[in-house]
């Protein structure tokens, strides 16, 4: 299991439960997409992976490690995370990468961007200079010179036209192909049909399905029906 | 010596321009008339009150003391100013009265240690309280700057935080921005000195009659005075309000926006 959740209580500003996790067990591999109407608590469960948020309750593992265990800059940076809007810092692709470790050479950082489809050339671009599409590629790249264990993407695709979506989605899947564990927060069925290996699906703050993307679409829970009737067919 | 005798007659004729203020504020609408005149009776109690506090205080017959608690008052209101100003910030009393007090606590020191003016009641007093002032202001700037800079750059901070940086490598280059932003004003006055305006001590001095070129050396000092502290007080302010936004397990806290103010 890659990440485990026990008891886990996340309570909003005003003391409601934004989010209450019995006892969750995601797959070590492969793509498990989180999906779920907005506000079902989706991204709040993304950021406790990497601690960007803590639980008021409960317990988070990581390769069967209590978070709380572990520290936390080394959590990150074993849990790569990549947003929903592309995040550009200043200057090149390569002042980008080094960001997330200052001695990486020019030679990683290419290897880096070829791993997410960019062409090596883009390490002496502009960060500002991208489309959305190549910035939440480079955002991956990223993510990915720490070296990661596990990556985290939170709706990354939202922002960006289909054709881009698509290049993500495959750049994504063949990173789980080679051992990647990926946690894919969406709300948007289609894309988890065409991704996902496994699913979990938020409702109100509380895991309403867990299984295969086929199960989630043939159930009649009356939660999950009303979710699956609002999604575009 | 010509001196600048305000009489009492001469202090209800500048009232006539308050006049003018109300009038255009009735004729154009503002509604700002019972703000103005609530405004102007108010900084006239307050001053005679200060006023009548202040020369018993400064008195040279009275021990030093005295004005030493005066100053102690003073960084510990202006604490309480900075506090209510930045709500949004955890603990930000005890950091607004350390940055505050540390820089008039060092300017004073250097003010007086240095022989720079003489340590009386009467120029403890108005020197700790330019300075005082001062800082205040800048911390509250500095204060205010560093939340809106973390707000509006969360994206940002957040991101570098997941890539495994310490919170206060998320934050550098957002602090030195805020940091900057709160020191700008005090180096543009500082620059524009003498050509748009004349500061406060000097005005005074010559209305007071003194020589203009012993008022621009007693100005340039206490600009140079307030300078340093206020850089002093918002550099602080910067890091420690930085500090304070995040937790010690590097997570950037909640910064809700402040209710909507009609």
């Amino acid at each position: 299991m890659v990440f485990e959740f026990d008891n886990v209580v996340m309570s909003g500003a005003n003391g409601t439960k934004r989010l209450s996790v019995a006892n969750l067990r995601l797959p070590a591999g492969g793509m498990t997409v989180i999906v779920g109407p907005s506000g079902a608590g989706k991204s709040t469960l993304l950021r406790l992976c990497n601690r960007l948020e803590v639980p008021v309750e409960g317990i988070v593992r990581f390769h069967g490690r209590s978070l709380t265990d572990i520290g936390v800059l080394q959590l990150r940076r074993a849990v790569g995370m990549v947003f929903q809007e592309p995040v550009r810092f200043a200057g090149t692709v390569f002042d980008n990468l080094r960001e997330a470790d200052p001695d990486l050479d020019v030679a990683a950082a290419a290897i880096l961007l070829q791993r997410v489809g960019l062409d090596p050339s883009f390490v002496d671009r502009t960060a500002d200079e991208l489309s959305g599409g190549e910035a939440q590629r480079m955002c991956i790249a990223r993510a990915l010179v720490t070296d990661p264990e596990a990556l985290l993407m939170d709706e990354p695709t939202s922002s960006l036209d289909p054709s881009a979506t698509r290049t993500i989605e495959n750049q994504a899947l063949a990173l789980t192909a080679a051992g990647m564990p990926i946690l894919w927060v969406t709300h948007d069925t289609a894309q988890m049909n065409r991704i996902a290996s496994h699913v979990v699906c938020l409702i109100n703050g509380r895991v309403a399905y867990e299984g295969t993307a086929a199960g989630l679409m043939a159930s009649d829970e009356p939660g999950i029906a009303a979710y699956l009737a609002e999604q575009p067919s | 010596m010509t001196t600048a005798d305000v009489t009492t007659v001469g202090l209800i004729a500048s009232l006539l321009l308050v006049a003018v203020a109300i009038t255009l504020s009735a004729s154009q609408r503002l509604g700002l008339e019972r703000d103005i005149i609530w405004a102007t009776v108010r900084s006239l109690v307050q001053l005679l009150f200060v006023g009548a506090i202040l020369a018993f205080v400064i008195d040279p017959e009275q021990p030093l003391i005295l004005s030493w608690g005066w100053v102690i008052a003073m960084v510990a209101f202006a604490g309480v100013v900075v506090r209510r100003r930045t709500p949004e910030i955890p603990a930000l009393l005890p950091l607004g009265l350390l940055a505050i007090g540390a820089a008039a606590g060092v300017t004073l020191v250097v003010v007086f240690g240095l022989g720079v003016f003489p340590l009386e009641g009467r120029t403890l007093v108005p020197l700790a309280g330019m300075m005082i002032g001062n800082s205040m202001n800048a911390t509250v700037l500095a204060a205010r700057r560093v939340v809106d800079e973390f707000r509006e750059h969360r994206a940002e901070v957040e991101a570098r935080l997941a890539l495994g940086q310490s919170s206060s490598q998320a934050s550098r280059r957002h602090l030195r921005s805020a940091l900057r932003t709160a020191l700008t004003p005090q180096i543009e006055t500082t620059k524009a000195v003498g050509l748009v305006f004349l500061p406060g001590a000097m005005t005074g001095l010559i209305l007071a009659g003194v020589d203009p070129i012993e008022a621009v050396r007693v100005q340039a000092a206490i600009m140079y005075l307030i300078l340093g502290s206020v850089a002093t007080t918002a550099t602080v302010m910067t890091l420690g309000v930085g500090k304070r936004l995040f937790t010690t397990d590097h997570r950037l806290i909640d910064l809700p926006r402040p209710a909507e103010r009609s």
